[in-house]
């Protein structure tokens, strides 16, 4: 399954690749693109799985840039 | 600005003003002097310290807070490492009773690199607004009509066959055939064509465009999920997803980069420290490398390019699903062009009926077979037949042959050379140059149909200027060699391959990419219609005329959403555009940052230029990057 969402005050360009690639390393995600032009962050990952998947987003999200937040 | 910016930017006002006032003071009365002995160096420490909190507090927080989270080469960190590292060389150099200076810069550093950020969040949101604007097709609401009443609603809840109403100035929000009065529609923000469009009752519109003139009424006939708008929106928001090369290399640059930067700011402190013993001079320099450390210039101006250059393509009509493909767009050499409805009209008539005694009677059976087709070529043998088509026939169809038409023992033929041989017809042979189509019943001819088409008026000048930047140009068609002969001749294609099954044009492409040069890159464009596996194979897949036709937008990486070839040349200039600026940022903020830490490293710089090297060169580099969305001529 693939879903975007918005996400908020992303403000800087290399925390959006840091994100990227921590989101990347979770388990059950096959694709992911953060994008700090369009705010917007692109994931593909296991339908099942999905919600969880999704939690552990929204934690490391906190964790490499806590100011940002994935509107859900 | 957001009110985050409008917030910051007060408090870096604030403190700038505070800081002036603090730093001509102490030029003047020397507040080091202030309080004698070795001790002097407490009130500036005091003064300075207190605005360099009241500006980088957020700094100081948020770098806690990432050491705590285990993000140890953050900015926001080694910022701090940096200016606190200043303030301490300050305060050593207060407490061994030297000449007490260093607090001004410490604290001003800080400042400047607020001052950057800033603009840079600034800039980046007045870029990002620019381009989106141009995108802003998606329509607020529509007005339906329901039990006599029009009320105005989400265009989501509006269902096909419902009516809605446009009124001038309105964008029409759902795609539909107008059922009442007639307009003047701008389509500009779709395709980039600039010459409104009439439509009257009957006449089928599109999502997207702005009704100029008068009120219309329009029978829905695609829910909103479905609708034109919907489908550009969704191309266009996912664009930055897809990532070029040049965007990839750069976030993997800088995923080293800072590291690098930090273990030879420390290397730089100790190993010259320990050699010459004078710390606080090499300190100094390896504090100055972590000020330059950020990658943010690069990071940050490169996806910008590539989103101000697939804004800038979009406001011509021409929507590119992502940087890569501009960035391989911009390589592209070899651009191979379907015929029809691509480099031709695609408006096919039947030019000739021979035997012409038999005309009314050829049309009919012609007819007859090719009713259940859409192909151009099929439509145009159904129209100038003009009546009522006979119905209870079985059709098949043969791949690259024709079609045979059977009701019980009556079959029809109608095709090509091939459907006559393999049938073992004997044929008249006709020589003009078009489409020619047999037709034969039970096995015995009975005439022919010649369907010509009109090459666009474009096609020439666009092939040449392609020829001229060193293209090669090559028609794939499933036409005779005369017919495309007689067309590579008008418009000056390099090459030709004639007498292709559908099949065959996938192999012919797959031919030309095992011969292409590495780095150049094969364009196909066509119409769309049966040619999705062609559009997926090539390199950068272009459809022309896409508007309303799901499967050419699904199966292309580029779509051009009006039906003119001019796109291609101006695509190729904006790609070309794009690709510079985005060297030219690399180069430029590379060689910055490189100059900055060599002359930091010979101490030959200070912290300022450090500052300048980390957030003017970003904000230089976002400007740079502005340049790619400028105005374009079409050719």
């Amino acid at each position: 399954m693939k879903k975007i969402y918005r996400l908020e005050d992303l403000d800087c360009a290399n925390c959006a690749a840091k994100m990227e690639r921590a989101i990347a390393k979770i388990d059950g995600v096959s694709a992911v693109s953060v994008s700090f032009i369009s705010q917007k962050l692109t994931i593909e990952a296991d339908d099942e799985k999905f919600d969880g998947i999704m939690k552990e987003v929204v934690k490391t999200c906190k964790k490499v840039e806590p100011d940002c937040k994935i509107l859900l | 600005m957001t009110g985050k910016q409008k917030k910051n930017l007060v408090r870096i006002l604030a403190a700038l003003g505070l800081f002036l006032i603090l730093f001509i003071t102490d030029k003047i009365l020397n507040l080091g002097g202030v309080i004698g002995g070795n001790f002097g160096w407490l009130l500036p420490f005091a003064l300075y310290l207190t605005v360099y909190l009241l500006i980088g507090y957020d700094v100081l927080w948020k770098a806690v807070r990432n050491i705590l989270h285990g993000q140890v080469f953050d900015e926001n960190f080694l910022m701090c490492v940096a200016t606190l590292g200043a303030f301490a060389l300050a305060i050593y150099r207060g407490v061994s009773g030297l000449e007490i200076e260093g607090f001004d810069e410490a604290c001003a550093v800080l400042l400047f690199y607020q001052v950057g950020e800033w603009f840079q969040s600034y800039a980046t949101g007045k870029s990002r607004k620019s381009i989106s604007e141009l995108m802003d097709i998606r329509p607020d609401y529509a007005n339906v009509k329901r039990g006599g009443e029009v009320e105005t609603v989400d265009p989501a809840e509006v269902k096909t066959g419902d009516i809605i109403v446009v009124n001038p100035g309105e964008k029409v929000p759902l795609d539909g055939v107008v059922v009442r009065g007639a307009t003047a529609l701008d389509a500009k923000a779709l395709t980039g064509e600039s010459l409104p469009r009439d439509v009257k009752e009957g006449d089928e519109i599109i999502s997207g465009c702005v009704n100029l003139t008068s009120q219309i009424e329009v029978k829905v006939t695609k829910e909103f999920y479905d609708s034109t708008v919907s489908k550009i929106l969704d191309l266009v928001e996912n664009a930055s997803a897809q990532k070029s090369r040049a965007e990839n290399f750069i976030t993997r640059f800088a995923k080293y980069y800072t590291p690098a930067v930090v273990i030879f700011a420390v290397l730089l402190a100790v190993i010259p420290g320990i050699i010459t013993s004078d710390w606080s001079a090499w300190v100094y320099r390896a504090l100055s490398f972590l000020v330059v450390s950020c990658p943010c210039a690069l990071v940050i101006s490169i996806p910008l390019s590539f989103f101000a250059g697939i804004g800038a393509a979009s406001r011509y009509g021409i929507l590119v699903k992502g940087s890569n493909y501009l960035e391989k767009f911009n390589r592209a050499d070899t651009f191979v062009f379907d015929k029809t409805g691509t480099l031709t009209k695609g408006n096919f008539a039947v030019a000739k009926v021979t035997p012409e005694n038999r005309r009314e009677d050829i049309l009919r059976l012609a007819a007859i077979a090719e009713q259940g087709s859409n192909h151009p070529i099929a439509r145009s043998v159904t129209e100038a037949y003009g009546k009522e088509v006979e119905k209870g026939y079985t059709l098949t169809n043969v791949a690259g042959a024709g079609v045979t038409a059977a009701s019980g023992s009556d079959i029809i033929l109608c095709g090509n050379e091939k459907l006559m041989e393999t049938n073992g017809v004997e044929y008249v042979k006709e020589d003009g140059l078009g489409t020619v189509v047999y037709v034969a019943r039970g096995g015995k001819f009975i005439g022919s149909l010649l369907i010509a088409d009109e090459i666009k008026d474009e096609a020439a000048d666009v092939v040449s200027e392609l020829n001229a930047m060193g293209c090669k140009t090559v028609m794939l068609t499933g036409d005779n060699e005369a017919v495309a002969q007689s067309v590579v001749n008008k418009i000056g294609l390099t090459h030709y391959k004639a007498s292709l099954l559908p099949q065959n044009k996938v192999e012919e492409v797959e031919r030309m990419l095992g011969e292409k040069g590495k780095n150049g890159a094969l364009c196909f464009i066509g119409d769309g219609i049966n040619d999705a596996p062609v559009l997926m194979r090539a390199d950068v897949g272009i459809s022309m005329g896409g508007v309303g036709s799901d499967a050419a937008i699904e199966a292309s990486d580029i779509v051009l959403m009006k039906d003119d070839l001019r796109g291609l040349s101006l695509a190729k200039r904006i790609a070309k555009k794009t690709m510079s600026v985005v060297f030219q940022n690399i180069i430029f903020s590379l060689a910055v940052k490189l100059a900055i830490l060599a002359l930091s490293a010979f101490g030959i710089t200070n912290m300022w230029v450090a500052v300048f090297g980390d957030v003017g060169v970003a904000v230089l580099a976002i400007l740079n990057a502005m340049r790619v969305n400028c105005k374009y001529k079409r050719s």
